[in-house]
């Protein structure tokens, strides 16, 4: 199982947590001025890497509040936490393992 | 006798058609050379120059594509590439349940596609898939369920798919070790009768042995690292070994469709994440249909080795681990010992993860791409073994003739920029 750094409480298991998907993904700032294509690509559309991953996450059953994580999906190692708002912790490219 | 000893790529094209029949007969006569002389199912050929398709993924969609685009369109000159062996992704890690009581129109005319080929399915290969339509069982716990099985039975009634609805008194006669009573009483069920199992393993060496003979070349260890793509046209795969030329390509990867999107320079509308499934020991029949429930997230069906087969649900962020967490086997355990106490004792054999490709709708992507004569078959998401026979067979005629099939064309990607979402989660959200 998957132990969580909460950045505001700690660490934690995951099953007090709710994963909240890709992060960084901005609504667009005109809905009404962009075409299907563009809207379809914010609302579907998703990065999905194999190795590293930007992603959100909730403490559900603690503090209630979103945070960002750095994970990579090959290893599921986490690499970084961060508050939502919060520039993301450079992470040095590594090479995907193969599976 | 056919001889054995072949070696790779030594085969000639009139070899093709001399794959002995599988029958009683075969069997006899291999037994009297101790089952020592059985010819290979499939050569392993290096890869040619150029093909007329080439198929990414040697799972089951993937093999069954080459197929029939062998057997219906004539298409000999193909291709499957696999970057390891073939059905060891998702064809070899799924629970093996077969259905198509869908709720909406697009999905039930898909899933009962395949169910019609399902049900001749180990004739036409001449390979035993052990397609058994035992009958697959959904419970219903709440009046929610009741509102629900209600709604979907009575659609897959208007659609010709088979429905049922189920008594508690008819349930516990058909699975007596039910506990009807427990935390969630069973209220009532929906039962689909030509649903049932089929063995994963055999689906994808049938149709890899059958287009094999019809001069398919099933490329193994072949990892398609990236696309020949030229003004908008697909060209040819790079691979690891070497650059092959092809006329149209059909990527049909599970847990992987990202990455092939990724080199082909675009994005999918779908996350990859973990799914598990476990076995127990073996026992005595205990169980002799598929039994299913949404609401506590478990379902059970029996192999004909004895195990007891059991899935639950997927982990909620992507990963391509092909490991799930232990919270989810959790999930699974306590609703199935409340249902079926008799299962307390039970050791559990083996457990195992998957990589699921999962659109937002929760339905596949069967459908042409920005880039001229690649197309897709991925995102069937939790339960694409179910639609084996289907999908290949839809998209080798979208292949064939470089228009989509009736039946795929509503999963086209362009779905996801008009609206038209077959929204299959609210009715299938677990037992997919």
């Amino acid at each position: 199982m998957l132990l969580i750094q909460c950045p505001f409480c700690g660490e934690r298991d995951l099953t007090e947590f709710s994963h909240g998907g890709e992060a960084h993904i901005t609504r667009p700032a005109n809905p009404d001025k962009i075409s299907d294509e563009e809207w379809g690509d914010y609302i579907f559309f998703r990065t999905n890497p194999k190795g590293i991953q930007y992603e959100r996450w909730i403490h559900s059953h603690g503090c209630r509040r979103w945070f960002n994580a750095v994970r990579d999906t090959v290893s599921d190692e986490f690499l970084g936490f961060y508050k939502s708002g919060e520039q993301p912790p450079k992470i040095k490219r590594r090479k995907v393992l193969r599976k | 006798m056919p001889n054995p000893g072949l070696t790779p790529g030594s085969m000639f094209l009139s070899e093709y058609a001399m794959k002995s029949k599988y029958s009683i007969f075969s069997l006899l006569r291999n037994s009297l050379s101790y089952h020592q002389n059985w010819e290979r199912k499939w050569r392993s050929p290096d890869p040619k120059p150029a093909y007329d398709v080439i198929i990414i993924g040697g799972g089951g969609h993937g093999l069954a594509t080459a197929y029939y685009l062998a057997r219906q369109h004539g298409i000999t000159n193909v291709a499957v590439l696999e970057k390891s062996w073939l059905g060891g992704g998702n064809t070899g890690r799924n629970t093996t349940i077969v259905r198509s009581n869908y709720l909406l129109n697009e999905s039930a005319a898909m899933y009962d596609h395949a169910i019609d080929l399902w049900e001749n399915l180990s004739q036409e290969l001449n390979y035993n898939v052990m397609f058994s339509p035992r009958g697959v069982l959904h419970l219903a716990h709440n009046v929610h369920d009741m509102q629900e099985i209600g709604r979907r039975g009575n659609s897959n009634y208007i659609n010709d798919v088979d429905a049922e609805f189920i008594t508690p008194d008819q349930i516990k006669t058909m699975v007596p070790i039910i506990n009807l009573n427990c935390r969630y009483p069973v209220m009532g069920g929906v039962l689909q009768r030509r649903g049932g199992t089929a063995r994963h393993d055999a689906v994808a060496w049938g149709y890899a042995r059958a287009a094999d003979s019809l001069g398919v070349d099933i490329i193994q260890n072949c990892e398609v690292t990236g696309f020949d793509i030229k003004k908008g046209v697909i060209k040819g795969v790079k691979t690891n070994r070497g650059v092959i030329k092809a006329g149209k390509v059909g990527v049909v990867t599970a847990g992987h469709s990202g990455v092939l999107a990724d080199m082909a320079g675009m994005r999918l509308p779908i996350e990859s994440t973990p799914l598990q499934a476990f076995v127990s020991e073996p026992l005595k029949p205990i169980i002799d249909i598929v039994v299913m429930s949404n609401t506590i997230h478990a379902y059970v069906s029996q192999s004909d080795k004895g195990e007891l087969v059991f899935g639950g649900s997927s982990d909620p962020y992507v990963s391509y681990s092909q490991r799930g967490a232990f919270n989810q086997l959790e999930h699974v355990v306590g609703p199935l010992v409340e249902l079926y106490p008799i299962f307390s004792r039970l050791r559990m054999m083996r457990q195992w993860g998957g990589t699921v490709d999962v659109t937002l709708d929760r339905s596949p992507i069967v459908s042409k791409s920005p880039v001229k004569n690649l197309f897709f078959n991925v995102g069937w998401g939790t339960g694409g073994f179910k639609a084996t026979p289907g999908s290949g067979h839809v998209f080798a005629a979208s292949l064939a003739s470089g228009e989509m099939h009736p039946i795929a064309a509503p999963f086209s990607i362009d779905r996801h920029y008009t609206g038209a979402l077959i929204d299959e989660a609210a009715a299938a959200a677990v037992a997919h």
